[in-house]
């Protein structure tokens, strides 16, 4: 009797002989026919990881792509029959696998790739008009909390994710080697990713838990020339303000 | 167990497997289409397009609900957290049809996006009913279990897959999906004769029929060797089974596959036509 164990075993390694008890027409055993399952598994997978990492693909090569996803699929095959999320160990693997060490950036792209994908699929939420924004009195909006949509994501790298991104899939020009920051946003359907500039990374990580005011005073502090302005003209313009909450009234 | 017979749902016309890049020609005229099959996987995120075009799909057109990674044959208990999902799924899309395979695809170590093949023991066919009639039970309502394509045999199998599926349809109550490129398929590759399966199989437990491509290779001793590869035209043998089956069974749900290097809508919706031909033979 062949276990479902020692099938897997052998599906994953193609170096394993093919188990006995499973045969062709005349009785024996068949590793051909066999290779067919294995070959399924490994090409199904690839393809998946090929769709969903078209900037690594192209930053390493089709060869060098396939030989990392194959190693990939057999240390960290899918956890579930969501293929939409496959690959989410990919940056980590990247960055301990030794023949990419020589792009640092890879498991950052990878990253980038990754949020695209999880934009792609997240929660539909409603974005608010930018003259709701317009109507309230500034001092009430500073002590507002805004919510972003959870399809918004935001990217911190030491290395330029955007440029490499845009350089690979729009055919930008070759980024400087600098740090950057990116917004995921998808005003309907489609995920985009934005340059943020100077200090809005921050002002977005401090609006999870501080009204505008207060968000406002910490880019301020990190970027001394941090434009509010634009930072919201961003957000608005990328359907990524979904809801804003005003403070209590104050008590009577 | 689920006594529903004949198997009901779908409308006895051609459908296709539904792909997002032919989404505008769909809503815009389907042609030949009467009816649309969707992978259950691919719409269970949280939102975004794919759940955007399916709620407008199924305010158009008739759908099947089509599993992929339920692994009805696993050893293992079924994913409770992939049942659930399933089961939102279709309370939200209320599809004609839900179908899935007889195959497994899962392990302890993750999902291996294959459907691997299974011995045909009372061992294997005990289990796989009670994973059936959990389906059944979760969705209230009856599924379809859709015959595999073959590559090789168990030695230890004790009954042929037709009795194995027969034996299931009895003891379950649940209906089939016949695919006949699977059944030209495993019949080339095992060496069997396809007429003499569709023959022994129960088309009255049918609820739906398959069709699709398939790529040919050699075995070890360069005997045919084909390969399901739902990325080609239907083969002509399949069409002539396909014609065997309606001329027995009658009118039913057919779909056109075509998963891997997706053609034209043009190309697909002409592969739909020639079905909506054949169905017209046998419905006059």
């Amino acid at each position: 009797m062949i276990c479902q164990d020692a099938f897997t075993v052998a599906l994953l390694d193609p170096s394993q002989p093919t188990p006995a008890g499973l045969i062709d027409p005349q009785g024996q055993t068949a590793p051909k026919r066999f290779a067919v399952y294995r070959n399924n598994v490994a090409a199904s997978l690839t393809e998946a990881l090929r769709t969903g990492f078209p900037v690594i693909r192209k930053l390493v090569g089709d060869r060098f792509f396939d030989a990392l996803a194959g190693v990939y699929l057999r240390a960290h095959p899918p956890k579930t029959p969501l293929m939409m999320h496959y690959g989410q160990e990919l940056p980590a693997f990247l960055q301990g696998f030794p023949p990419a060490q020589n792009l640092p950036y890879l498991a950052d792209v990878a990253r980038l790739e990754l949020a695209m994908r999880e934009s792609y699929h997240a929660k539909d939420a409603a974005p608010i008009e930018p003259s709701v924004l317009a109507a309230i009195p500034p001092e009430t909006l500073m002590q507002s909390r805004i919510a972003l949509a959870p399809s918004a994501i935001l990217l911190r790298s030491r290395w330029p994710i955007y440029g490499i991104w845009a350089a690979n899939m729009l055919d930008a020009p070759t980024p400087q080697m600098h740090g950057e920051a990116v917004l995921i946003m998808r005003p309907e359907y489609d995920p985009t990713p934005h340059l943020l500039p100077a200090g809005m990374a921050t002002f977005l990580i401090a609006l999870e838990t501080q009204p505008l005011g207060a968000a406002l005073d910490t880019a301020t502090a990190a970027v001394a020339d941090f434009d509010l302005g634009a930072a919201l003209g961003i957000l608005l313009a990328g359907g990524a303000i979904t809801s804003l909450t005003l403070p209590k009234a104050p008590a009577p | 167990m689920f006594d529903q017979s004949p198997p009901h749902g779908l409308p006895h016309c051609a459908g296709v497997g539904y792909k997002p890049q032919h989404f505008t020609q769909i809503m815009e005229n389907a042609g030949s289409v009467g009816w649309l099959e969707v992978h259950a996987e691919n719409y269970m995120g949280a939102g975004g397009r794919p759940l955007a075009q399916l709620a407008a799909l199924a305010e158009t057109f008739p759908l099947s609900v089509h599993g992929v990674g339920l692994s009805i044959g696993g050893e293992g208990p079924l994913d409770p957290d992939h049942l659930a999902r399933l089961k939102a799924l279709c309370d939200r899309v209320k599809p004609a049809s839900f179908s899935e395979h007889l195959a497994w695809s899962t392990h302890d170590i993750g999902f291996l996006n294959d459907l691997l093949p299974l011995p045909y023991t009372q061992t294997t066919l005990t289990r796989v009913c009670a994973h059936i009639d959990q389906v059944q039970d979760l969705l209230g309502r009856q599924m379809l279990l859709e015959n595999p394509s073959n590559y090789l045999a168990f030695a230890e199998s004790q009954m042929s897959e037709v009795a194995f599926l027969t034996e299931i349809t009895n003891r379950t109550g649940c209906g089939l999906l016949l695919d006949v490129n699977n059944v030209f398929v495993s019949a080339v590759n095992q060496q069997t004769d396809p007429l003499s399966y569709l023959d022994a199989f129960p088309l009255d437990k049918v609820g739906e029929i398959h069709l699709g491509g398939h790529d040919e290779d050699t075995d070890d001793h360069g005997a045919p060797l084909l390969i399901d590869s739902h990325g080609a035209e239907v083969a002509d043998p399949v069409w002539a089974l396909l014609d065997h089956v309606l001329q027995r069974a009658g009118p039913r749900p057919v779909l056109i596959e075509w998963d891997t290097d997706v053609p034209d809508w043009t190309v697909l919706e002409a592969q739909a036509a020639r079905a909506h031909t054949a169905l017209a033979t046998v419905q006059a």
